[in-house]
């Protein structure tokens, strides 16, 4: 049985269409694993019973020509699914029961895949290491002590702890990226517009793309297929000729030119990471493909332009949350106390100030000081990538200045937190693509990842070139089952 | 710039969420560090600069304005604190 956790999701496909393999066993062994492994506090909910129902209900009659037949999966509890508890890692939401489905997991659905439970996450997918959430924080598979990054945390552990084979996350500023380089997996932000909205508990609308996270780059190339398709219901979902992106797949990279930019080099940066970035360099070179040296003149302007572009425009998000149509209710002397106390109640300590935050900068007098001012700076660090791009096809960048830190090191200073994001945050600030792929380990042994950002719509050009790094690196992540009971 | 109490609970008013003194200061506090991070902006010079408002560049498309759920009035129901069979319960508003 545990062989079968341990396949990749294009190993499990192929075996499924082989009929080596039923939906039965493999979702069987995906229960079992992810039983054993409640020390880890990946799930918020799981829908296990209902999971095998379904998987035997497949194998009755599979359909072999589906995408993903029969394959269990675990998403973020961030994706609204229908008749299954949506929390988003609040107390505000612990009782909400969507009526409706999010277009991302439908597509999931639709490929044959079932759902196995939801996934915890930082609250509203606000943090950096999943210690926000109203369920408690999440292990990382590779140190009991350390956290899984955020806020896909709960995504980034089950699947590096081999809980499901592949899941999605959410990215507003790194949520996908951070976590995927802490836990040692592969993790795509999409282009803005490239995966719907809809159904997606709203954090900062204008930066929220959903993403896959997995093994290897084939299977996320495989999900990122699945998941990214127009949608009608989401008014900034774009029409675009999307590619068969697991299909299309090479390690063909001869010829492309990447851009290393120097901005990226940070004050105390530790040398292991910069080391990483060189060692990337070669890495690409030997694949053929070009390094050339850039610039992004603003890049230390996008974390402050982040935190009031975000705060803002969840302050507006989460401005529904009133306890009287669905979620948590706090007593009130009268209608306006009952809103105050439920929201103080409800939310935890980082989603108020971040609505705090938001409320600030979008308040009479201060508008023109701060977002306008946001506004304006995130169209100069547009221009700086539109620049950029005129002279090389895709960027090469670290995906995180440092590995994985420890439970409660950073929860008491929130720029020090912030500052995680410093090099996936860019890319969401000018909606553009980005991937992070293990690259290697520290000296303490925990994983490293290296970002690779593409033009907007270009998915098909990072997975190669991260397809193509990936066989260079040949990156062996160091799970142990610590926390199996 | 420097966020005080009063401002605190200027924002607490405005935004809903209801701020003992305790948290009040702690939330002066943590809202200072931020924004002399965010002050960095000021360097800048952008009297010139367009702002982005919007990262897709595609206008909003129009749809006609029909019903596509079927009746879920009670699943929805349901998932409110408190109802009254077909109604919202909130406290009393009009005296």
């Amino acid at each position: 049985m545990s062989d079968i956790t341990k396949q990749s999701l294009t190993e499990l496909v192929e075996n499924i269409k082989k009929k080596k393999l039923s939906s039965t066993d493999v979702t069987k062994a995906f229960i079992q694993r992810s039983e054993k492994s409640s020390e880890l506090n990946t799930y918020i909910t799981d829908d296990f019973t209902s999971a095998l129902d379904k998987a035997k209900k497949f194998d009755q009659k599979p359909n072999l020509d589906l995408k993903l037949p029969g394959i269990p999966m675990a998403v973020k509890d961030l994706f609204c699914t229908k008749n299954v508890k949506t929390t988003a890692g609040s107390k505000i939401l612990n009782n909400f029961v969507p009526t409706y489905e999010s277009t991302v997991t439908e597509n999931i659905w639709n490929e044959g895949a079932i759902l196995l439970g939801k996934l915890n996450c930082d609250e509203f997918a606000m943090g950096s290491s999943n210690e926000t959430s109203h369920f408690g924080n999440v292990q990382n598979p590779i140190d009991k002590n350390l956290v899984p990054g955020g806020s896909s945390g709960g995504s980034a552990s089950a699947v590096a702890g081999q809980l499901t084979p592949i899941t999605i996350g959410t990215d507003t500023g790194g949520s996908i990226r951070q976590p995927a380089s802490f836990t040692g997996i592969v993790g795509l932000k999409p282009t803005y517009g490239s995966c719907s909205r809809y159904g997606i508990v709203a954090f900062a609308s204008s930066l929220d793309q959903a993403g896959p996270m997995a093994q290897n780059v084939k299977d996320c190339a495989l999900l990122q297929e699945v998941i990214s398709t127009y949608d009608s219901k989401d008014s900034t979902s774009i029409n675009f000729k999307r590619n068969h992106y697991s299909k299309e797949l090479t390690k063909n990279i001869k010829g492309k030119k990447i851009g290393i930019p120097k901005e990226y080099r940070v004050d105390g940066m530790p040398k292991e990471i910069e080391d990483l970035w060189q060692k990337g360099i070669q890495y690409v070179k030997d694949c053929g493909a070009e390094t050339i040296d850039i610039s992004l003149p603003h890049t230390s302007y996008a974390l402050p332009t982040y935190y009031i572009v975000a705060p803002a425009e969840a302050s507006s998000n989460l401005a529904r949350y009133d306890g009287v149509k669905y979620g948590y209710r706090a007593k009130g002397e009268n209608l306006i106390d009952m809103y105050e106390k439920t929201r103080s109640e409800g939310f935890g300590a980082e989603v108020q100030r971040r609505i705090m935050i938001g409320t600030y900068v979008l308040s009479s007098g201060y508008y023109d000081a701060y977002y306008l001012k946001a506004q304006k700076v995130r169209k100069l660090i547009k221009n700086d990538f539109d620049e950029a791009y005129k002279k090389v096809d895709a960027i090469l960048t670290p995906s995180t200045p440092s590995s994985a830190f420890k439970i409660g090191e950073k929860t008491n200073d929130p720029v020090s937190m912030y500052l995680n994001d410093i090099f996936t945050v860019p890319v969401n600030l000018a909606g553009l693509p980005g991937i992070s792929i293990p690259a290697g380990h520290d000296t303490k042994g925990y994983p490293l990842g290296l970002q690779i950002i593409g033009k907007a719509f270009d998915e098909q050009n990072i997975l190669n070139i991260a397809f193509a790094m990936e066989e260079k690196i040949n990156f062996k992540n160091k799970i142990t089952d610590w926390w199996i009971k | 710039m420097s966020i005080d109490l009063k401002t605190i609970k200027h924002i607490s008013k405005l935004s809903r969420i209801s701020v003992d003194e305790k948290r009040a200061e702690k939330l002066a506090d943590d809202l200072n560090s931020i924004f002399e991070f965010i002050e960095k902006l000021n360097e800048l010079k952008t009297d010139d600069v367009k702002p982005l408002t919007s990262i897709a560049e595609t206008t909003l498309k129009f749809r006609s304005d029909e019903i596509k759920s079927k009746n879920i009035r009670e699943q929805i129901i349901k998932n409110s604190p408190e109802d009254n069979e077909d109604y919202f319960v909130v406290p009393k508003v009009i005296e």
